[in-house]
């Protein structure tokens, strides 16, 4: 197997006195998708932003591309090529698509935006993505579609060359159509050799397109499983704690 | 991308190439000839995104029904007028973009501009300062107007609204203080007085004209030249010629007729007022500010969305801060435009324009939910609201008809805005 880009070894994080994370082991490879699953307050969310370097975890080991790193703000992640994609998108409806692209880290010459670049680098990113469904990069976002904007903020993600886009729900406000786009998208991704980490609770799209599933269960990673391996009711039993994996590869 | 626009030369043809091929994925809603624009305008509008038109139109539409009814509307004395009663505003209403535009607002704007311009006349005329000296006094404390309310709503996390408007109260009564209750001081520095009552040589209007083309020349061109270079579309450059002459036609006819002799007396009084170039020199550099800088574009991130400016690494609380500083700044202008038309400073000064500021930025197209306007929106909405009070005075209608009038087509802006939105957000639904 790989080298895993991304390995978390025994990372706790608690708030007070309640335990979020509580030791857990999590591993993610370059050109691969993991499924993140669990249960609401399973410390999907807690996991993903010690990741973001938004809430840094207490305590464990961070290892990016086997050597141990920090993750204390945004910055740290995004330094090493680490970018999260929010439900709630984070894209500004009265900027054009190329503007949210690059919103803050815009290309300048002469201390003035260089547009014609951004635009360039906007719809090559687009156009290796295979993204069809947009019209044209400068239009509006408040114009666009969800599984449109959806599109956006994840080629937003990896515009800068990003080695592990991680998508919290991407596909949760989505219909049938838009949310079939979106997971090519995400495949599209992973063939390019990026890292994807997606959390869902829709476990057709985790079946649909994850390499491995990691199941949360109350702050521990109670199954670390390749996809073609287990099947649904299994990971419903992982989720919801009445079955225990008893696999030897983790 | 057309043969007209002159295109990249045939060694940059693998990058036009490229670019092509880009295209046949997603265009960048630059190709095409001068109708396709056209049509995607209209769909723009359409859509919600209507700008400064229902503005333009306003304005059109009651210059003519004033040219209609009253001999002396169109005439060069009341076009000269017009331009100078409508400058405070204008910049006024320009300085509230930068706050508007982040859906913030200032409400003690104008009692900023009234304020420092009672220091800045107070220091000149009882303390015998140096008039530039009591200028760069004015506006430092414009800045640290600016500075303080920028505190309190980017890093205390206070309202703008209820900030300003404790601000907008007791700056009024500082006035007092300062003044004294039915106080007044006469502005006596000619090169204040100059800036509404000067005119440039009829000579200076054309090359005000010429520079204006020169620098929308070059702006454009410099963009063209960088698109071509990225291997991206530019639109038709018919539309640059388009630009280029609605401006030198607009404004010949403007410098043309403020160059007639407009005096009563004896003394010929002509040539464009020089709040006019002073005027069009800020707008064109906050344009710039707003439209090709970080800052700018960040004030219209935060306005637009707020967390995801925040999370896309844009410091929020500074931008917000800045705005404010900007807003107060500007102000401080519109408070030497008014002193210079009106000539004097009383203990009441700039309490009755902040609302009118606002009103002429809304009116425009500028929308109170922030993200969207620009500052030539507020320029125009505040030629609207000059021409309505400008045109109802001459038809010798009570002071309560203008404020009625003025009421009803702020109210009317402003449901055009909310309407428009509605629009553009209906469109999310419906795709």
């Amino acid at each position: 197997m790989d080298m895993p880009i991304i390995e978390l070894k025994g990372v706790v994080k608690s708030f007070g006195p309640v335990d979020v994370l509580k030791g857990v082991n999590f591993t993610a490879y370059p050109g691969k998708i993991t499924a993140l699953v669990g249960d609401n307050g399973a410390g999907k969310s807690t996991l993903i932003k010690g990741l973001a370097g938004v809430q840094p975890y207490d305590g464990g080991e961070v290892l990016f591309n086997g050597s141990p790193v920090h993750l204390h703000s945004p910055r740290d992640a995004g330094a090493l090529g680490i970018e999260v994609v929010y439900q709630d998108l984070a894209l500004c409806d009265n900027l054009d698509i190329v503007q949210n692209m690059f919103l803050g880290r815009e290309e300048l010459s002469a201390g003035t935006f260089d547009e014609g670049r951004m635009e360039r680098e906007a719809a090559e990113t687009l156009r290796q993505l295979s993204v069809r469904t947009v019209k044209s990069v400068r239009q509006k976002v408040s114009s666009l579609s969800g599984g449109q904007r959806q599109t956006v903020a994840i080629a937003r993600s990896v515009l800068k060359k990003a080695k592990v886009v991680i998508l919290d729900e991407p596909t949760a406000a989505l219909g049938v159509a838009q949310t079939a786009q979106v997971l090519a998208l995400v495949k599209r991704l992973a063939e390019q050799g990026v890292s994807v980490i997606i959390i869902s609770h829709n476990l057709v799209d985790v079946f649909e397109v994850a390499d491995y599933i990691s199941v949360l269960y109350l702050g521990q990673m109670v199954a670390s499983v390749k996809t073609s391996e287990t099947n649904n009711e299994d990971v419903i039993g992982y989720i919801t704690g009445v079955k225990t994996y008893e696999g030897t590869s983790a | 991308m057309s043969a007209a626009d002159g295109g990249a030369p045939a060694t940059e043809s693998t990058t036009v190439l490229s670019a092509l091929s880009t295209e046949q994925l997603i265009g960048s809603g630059q190709e095409g000839g001068l109708m396709d624009q056209v049509r995607a305008w209209v769909q723009r509008v359409r859509g919600g995104d209507m700008g400064a038109l229902p503005a333009v139109a306003g304005f059109v539409v009651l210059s003519v029904l004033f040219t209609a009814l009253s001999p002396f509307f169109f005439t060069e004395r009341n076009f000269a007028n017009l331009l100078t009663q409508a400058a405070t505003l204008v910049m006024l209403g320009m300085a509230l973009v930068f706050v508007l535009l982040l859906g913030e607002i200032d409400l003690s704007a104008g009692v900023t501009a009234g304020l420092t311009m009672v220091i800045f006349v107070v220091l000149v005329a009882v303390v015998n300062l140096n008039w530039i000296l009591a200028l760069a006094i004015a506006f430092l404390t414009g800045i640290a107007i600016g500075t303080f309310i920028g505190f309190f709503v980017a890093k205390v996390g206070i309202p703008s609204f209820v900030v300003t408007l404790g601000l907008f109260l007791g700056f009024q009564g500082l006035e007092l203080i300062i003044i004294g209750a039915g106080g007044l001081y006469r502005v006596e520095t000619p090169e204040i007085l100059a800036i509404q009552n000067g005119t440039l040589p009829t000579w200076g209007g054309w090359v005000m004209l010429v520079v204006m083309l020169a620098v929308s020349a070059t702006t454009s061109w410099i963009d063209r030249s960088r698109r071509t270079r990225a291997g991206v579309p530019n639109r038709t450059i018919a539309l640059v010629w388009a630009k280029l002459i609605t401006i030198a036609v607009l404004g010949g006819v403007v410098v043309l007729i403020l160059n007639q002799n407009r005096g009563t007396g004896f003394k010929a009084i002509e040539g464009v007022p020089i709040v006019v170039p002073i005027t069009l020199a800020i707008l064109w550099l906050g344009t710039f500010v707003l439209d090709r800088t970080k800052f700018g574009r960040y004030i219209y991130a935060v306005g637009g969305n707020a967390e995801a400016a925040r999370r896309s690494g844009v410091k929020v609380a500074a931008i917000r801060w800045s705005a404010f500083i900007v807003c107060s700044s500007l102000a401080v202008v519109a408070g030497l435009f008014s002193i210079s038309k009106v000539g004097s400073v009383d203990a009441a000064a700039g309490r009755d324009i902040v609302l009118s500021g606002v009103a002429a930025a809304v009116v425009g197209g500028v929308s109170l939910f922030g993200g969207r306007g620009r500052l030539i929106h507020a320029a125009i909405g505040a030629l609207v609201i000059a021409v309505i009070t400008n045109g109802l005075g001459l038809l010798n209608l009570p002071a309560g008809v203008n404020y009625a009038v003025t009421g009803g087509v702020l109210i009317l802006a402003a449901t055009i805005d909310a309407v428009s939105r509605k629009r553009a957000g209906g469109s999310i639904l419906r795709t």
